[in-house]
């Protein structure tokens, strides 16, 4: 008797955490978190539009919202998701490094100002030098700091670095008199309306260089891929038009991510949306972006971000859509990828 | 006799041992096959990191100086965590400890903050950490603080209680030897529930922990629960398994040096109890 409930258990436990990791078959999964550069996915899906390419391509959708951007991103490594919306930087350090081979499907924008360091008492990133600075560490604010700091002749010494919860920073920076924090948008609005705040350096000095992305695992099928982009694309369309279903589309997204009309429109304005396929293909097979990811992955490694005992920043390798590869060209684990939107500006979806 | 089944059961001293040891060994080998079973599919995968790469974590942060910083992380995380927590706790213990036995002796002083003490000790005190790091800052003040506001008015009125538990006759007695107010208090009451306060502190160590961790979550430059909600940004679990086995393990000796205490420093207090 003993011995049989206890095999049970055993076997329950051990079919309910295989079944849990096995594929959940035709229907695939993607995650999104809310950010201004993705609300497009929500309304896709609202709207039928996604359902509408996954039906087309004879597959199934669910579009999650997970509320909290790095839980998503650890949702889809785990294996929960096969697609997930995130930053060049989050796809190379967290996916990638995790060994799961993961295309960037769909580049739509890059933070042209949505991330900024603001201070009080201050005018200048040199005058941030002795200061305590709070900030996500680790998160694209770390490695807009970490550029801002290099391209003054500064080093991350000469500042102290304080981990804050992206929740909290805009209210601790209103109440703190000698405040200085790096973050994005929405709290970067926020902190910019506080009396004495400066924006001292924004991602506009370094355009291009934090991308948002749809980012798919490699072995997904093609049809999931394809049913991902033509939907994006058609709602980009919808976005760029000057009709009334543009401005129909804004509101509803501003809604959705809880702004109003005008403040959405002002975080789009500091967003540099690629609205067509071509401007997209054009800026992924580019050489800059080779720049940026070298610049991405030595930030990454000096940080530790690629795990203990790992020596070499060569230890992952990054494929670009002319089949270059920086790092190791036997664990490429992060690929760039045109093709999909290739056949999207060609029309061909 | 049954050994195990039922209320007579009396299950001899090596099936204790082995009955004790079977969920830990149930859950490390559970542990292990899933751990297997996904790094089979992705030697990469970090959900699951097997014991050797948690051992080569703990090695980096414990053992190994950090690049940057030139020091022991483990060691300063755990030495700040540490500090938040005993004087949060510390201080807790010693107002608690007079404010409730003042509250049990004097009814003047009851009446006048007992409603208090009541109505406060109902603010559920996570609710206030936005308020206290606006307030008090997000360094050592804020956090200590927010420790100390979880852990205070339990011991406040777990001491009055104590208090209250003190048989009468014993004060009127040392009334009637002559004792003045202030010796009741001191020479009767506090060596009395002594114990008791230890007693609480334990309990209430389990929350203080839970109040330290969620403070160094939200604003931090080190500490326990900083590293953990730190790394994983990158999904470090091979970091976060072996934090949370040393919080566990640090919890477990405070508990036992503290019971340790009660026991080599009121013996009468554990025969008082064992008597019912």
């Amino acid at each position: 008797m003993k011995k049989t409930v206890f095999m049970l258990w055993l076997l329950v436990t051990v079919v309910f955490l295989f079944t849990s990791f096995a594929d959940a078959g035709q229907k695939y999964k993607v995650a999104w978190s809310h950010y201004t550069g993705w609300e497009p996915w929500g309304y896709a899906s609202d709207t039928g539009i996604l359902e509408k390419w996954a039906k087309k391509y004879g597959i199934g959708i669910e579009l999650v919202l997970v509320n909290d951007y790095i839980e998503s991103i650890n949702l889809y490594t785990s294996g929960s998701f096969s697609a997930c919306a995130m930053t060049n930087m989050d796809a190379l350090t967290i996916p990638a490094v995790g060994g799961v081979d993961s295309t960037v499907l769909i580049v739509g924008d890059f933070s042209n100002g949505n991330d900024g360091i603001v201070m009080k008492n201050g005018s200048t990133v040199k005058d941030l030098k002795g200061r305590d600075i709070k900030l996500v560490e680790f998160s694209v604010s770390h490695y807009l700091l970490i550029r801002a700091l290099t391209m003054n002749n500064m080093t991350e010494k000469d500042v102290k670095l304080m981990n804050t919860s992206d929740a909290d920073i805009a209210a601790l920076f209103a109440s703190d008199s000698n405040g200085a924090v790096v973050t994005w948008n929405p709290p970067l609005m926020q902190t910019l309306n506080v009396k004495g705040a400066q924006l001292v350096f924004d991602s506009s000095k370094i355009p291009g260089e934090i991308i948002d992305a749809m980012v798919v695992r490699t072995d997904a099928p093609a049809e999931l891929k394809k049913a991902l982009v033509g939907a994006w694309y058609e709602v980009m369309a919808i976005m760029s038009s000057k009709e009334k279903k543009a401005k129909e589309a804004i509101q509803m997204m501003a809604k959705n991510s809880g702004a109003t009309e005008a403040e959405f429109k002002a975080q789009l304005k500091t967003t540099a949306m690629f609205y067509t396929p071509a401007e997209a293909v054009q800026f992924t097979k580019g050489t800059d972006l080779k720049k940026t990811m070298e610049y991405v992955r030595t930030f990454s490694f000096e940080q530790g971000l690629f795990g203990e005992g790992v020596t070499d920043k060569d230890f992952i390798g990054i494929e670009f859509p002319d089949g270059s590869i920086i790092g190791n060209k036997n664990n490429v684990k992060l690929r760039f990828n045109a093709s999909y939107m290739q056949i999207a500006s060609e029309g061909k979806l | 006799m049954p050994i195990f089944w039922g209320i007579h059961a009396k299950p001899p001293k090596i099936w204790k041992i082995v009955l004790g040891l079977l969920p830990f060994i149930i859950l490390v080998s559970v542990y292990l096959t899933a751990s297997h079973v996904r790094l089979e599919r992705n030697s990469d995968d970090k959900l699951l990191p097997s014991i050797g790469k948690m051992i080569q974590a703990v090695d980096g942060l414990a053992f190994t100086k950090d690049k940057r910083k030139g020091e022991y992380l483990m060691l300063r995380d755990t030495l700040s965590s540490l500090k938040r927590l005993i004087i949060g706790v510390l201080a807790a213990a010693v107002v608690g400890l007079f404010l409730g036995m003042n509250l049990g002796v004097f009814p003047g002083f009851n009446a006048l903050l007992m409603p208090f003490v009541t109505f406060i000790s109902i603010i559920p005190s996570l609710s206030l950490l936005p308020i206290l790091f606006i307030s008090f800052g997000i360094d050592e003040m804020g956090k200590v603080i927010l420790i100390f506001w979880g852990t205070f008015i339990l011991i406040t009125r777990d001491m009055y209680l104590a208090t209250k538990a003190i048989h009468e006759e014993q004060i009127i007695k040392a009334l009637t030897l002559g004792a003045s107010q202030f010796s009741i208090v001191y020479k009767i009451v506090l060596p009395q529930i002594m114990p008791r306060l230890i007693e609480t502190i334990r309990l209430c160590l389990g929350g203080g922990w839970l109040f330290l961790i969620a403070s160094e979550a939200i604003a931090a430059t080190d500490g326990l629960g900083y590293r953990i909600f730190l790394v994983r940004r990158y999904m470090a679990m091979d970091i976060i398994i072996p934090y949370v086995l040393w919080i566990t393990f640090l919890g477990y000796m405070m508990d036992l040096i503290l019971r340790l205490i009660i026991k080599w420093r009121y013996s009468w207090y554990v025969e008082m109890r064992k008597g019912g």
